[in-house]
């Protein structure tokens, strides 16, 4: 199962590497949208900082969003996932090799460019370091969540949007949860709390959503 | 209590009958919409079995 | 005895004894659904006191409540027979789950609008982003990507296959709604009746409240059996029980 999940993973990085620019995509968005808020609120120092913990999270939450039509989409396409399914191998955990690539290319990326972008809009170094370990473990689950519902719109005709509608209302309270950390850090109160609590969510997406990922999958090709 | 007091609601009137008189539209309205499609739905089929007889 | 037989169930099932049936049976749950509301209406204008500290307008808790208690309700039914239809493949169960969900959509609706309006006077704001009211709302959305997967799928097998899976998913948020206001300490009020402790509230509130709750449940049924029969009709349009039918008298 290991060996599976290796190979999974080896199989989609080295696919992904050969099309460099897909990953650079959703990080520019990701960079671009934060960007865009202080051109549109004002360069207002305190009120920046203020809004910063909600505009991070709701960028990487976009942006996370955006490459999700990706995570099966080629497989689909040229038959691969077809043959994946009526293999013999455990689909879960061919479902959870690829969600892990999928992170690694595009959620990793956002974890690690949020430090710079916390100190654009202003932010302190502690809350820097909590915003950094929210991304950590919340994006995750957010391409774990995610890839339920990629599962689910296959294939469908106008599936982008229709994604982003079955999608985002489930990733609200890893949203609340996460901007909660940084924003009680920055006012100087206890995270622990929103800790344990992403830090659930993050253990029952991985138990869960491979398998809720898999069964839509399975009907999606049926 | 007269009528006017009654529908006076003790001031409050708008919000009472803002939220009665919503959930009572979208109630009817749901009710056509769901009728008118039944109605339709006949239609189309009453049709297409007379043209298959004729 | 005949109703402990798999065949006895199974002919229920089937959109052809279906579709009679439920035609029987929905003018029964809108004229009871009608008696009940007229009843609920006398009961909450009439009959309740006027509230010592809201005045009149707590009124509003007579539709709210029910149609707040109505929206997870509806969510969980739909729920039960979208699990039905995944596991037994019955069509009419699928058929159900879908007829379901726009009344619940505009029952959770209800319980926004009604509770923001409730909100000014008491709270003196239409909307506060407290746990309750969020969870709400996203409610709301989980009913409309419910009912937008469907319409998207052009197979109907996958329709609904797929549609059922996403309500599974989203069950998680029924918990989150009715625990929130006793997990997050907020705006909302707690639950006005518990099991464990006597109602908080005149018997005469509670007793328009249960009719109101009654009375749309009783629409609720009507409304989604009244549904799923157009639906019967529209993919079975060409069987030749419809034709008899509408031969019979349209």
């Amino acid at each position: 199962m290991i060996a599976l999940l290796r190979w999974v993973i080896w199989r989609d990085m080295v696919l992904a590497m050969r099309r460099k620019s897909e990953v650079l995509t959703a990080l520019l968005f990701f960079v671009i949208v934060v960007s865009l808020f202080p051109l549109g609120v004002g360069p207002e120092k305190n009120t920046l900082a203020i809004i910063a913990p909600g505009v991070l999270w709701v960028a990487a939450l976009l942006a996370s969003m955006l490459s999700l039509n990706r995570l099966f989409a080629d497989d689909y396409h040229d038959g691969t996932l077809e043959q994946l399914v009526i293999s013999s191998q455990p689909l879960a955990v061919i479902v959870f090799g690829k969600i892990m690539s999928h992170w690694f290319l595009t959620g990793l990326p956002l974890v690690l460019i949020s430090p710079v972008l916390g100190m654009q809009l202003g932010l302190d170094s502690d809350s820097i370091v909590i915003l950094l370990l929210t991304l950590l473990i919340g994006t995750p689950v957010l391409s774990l969540i995610g890839a339920v519902g990629a599962g689910l719109t296959l294939g469908v005709r106008g599936g982008g949007v229709l994604l982003s509608l079955l999608i985002l209302p489930l990733y609200i309270p890893v949203l609340i949860f996460g901007s909660g950390a940084v924003e009680s850090a920055r006012t100087g109160l206890g995270v622990e709390a929103h800790f344990s609590i992403l830090g659930a969510f993050l253990v029952a997406a991985m138990l869960l959503a491979p398998i809720g990922a898999a069964a839509a999958l399975r009907i999606s090709l049926d | 209590m007269s009528v006017s007091e009654f529908f006076a609601m003790g001031g409050y009137a708008f919000f009472v009958w803002g939220s009665y008189g919503v959930t009572a539209a979208f109630i009817l309205i749901e009710l056509l919409l769901v009728m008118n499609k039944k109605r339709s739905l006949l239609h189309s089929i009453f049709r297409a079995a007379k043209l298959n007889r004729e | 005895m005949k109703i402990f037989t798999k065949a006895y169930w199974l002919q229920w099932s089937s959109p052809k004894t279906f579709y009679p049936t439920a035609g029987k049976m929905i003018p029964w749950f809108m004229i009871s659904g009608l008696i009940l509301t007229i009843i609920g209406l006398y009961y909450s204008f009439f009959v309740a006191p006027t509230d010592y500290q809201q005045g009149e307008s707590y009124r509003i808790m007579f539709i709210h409540v029910p149609a707040a208690w109505m929206s997870m309700w509806l969510y969980f039914v739909m729920c039960i027979y979208a699990s039905i239809g995944l596991i037994w493949r019955t069509r009419l169960s699928d058929m159900m789950a879908g007829a379901i969900a726009p009344t619940g959509a505009i029952f959770t609706f209800i319980a926004l609008w009604t509770g923001s309006l409730w909100g000014k006077p008491t709270w003196g704001t239409y909307w506060v982003w407290d746990a309750r009211l969020t969870s709400e709302l996203i409610l709301l959305f989980l009913y409309f990507g419910f009912i937008a997967l469907r319409a998207a799928i052009d197979d109907p097998q996958r329709a609904a296959r797929a549609s059922a899976l996403l309500a599974l998913v989203g069950v998680i948020n029924l918990p989150i709604i009715y625990f929130s206001v006793k997990w997050w300490n907020t705006l909302h009020q707690g639950a006005s009746i518990s099991i464990d402790s006597a109602p908080t509230m005149a018997a005469t509130m509670f007793t328009a409240m249960l009719l109101m709750t009654f009375a749309f449940w009783m629409y609720s049924i009507g409304i989604a059996l009244m549904r799923v029969r157009n639906e019967i009709l529209e993919k079975e349009k060409n069987a030749s029980w419809v034709q008899e039918l509408l031969r019979d008298g349209k």
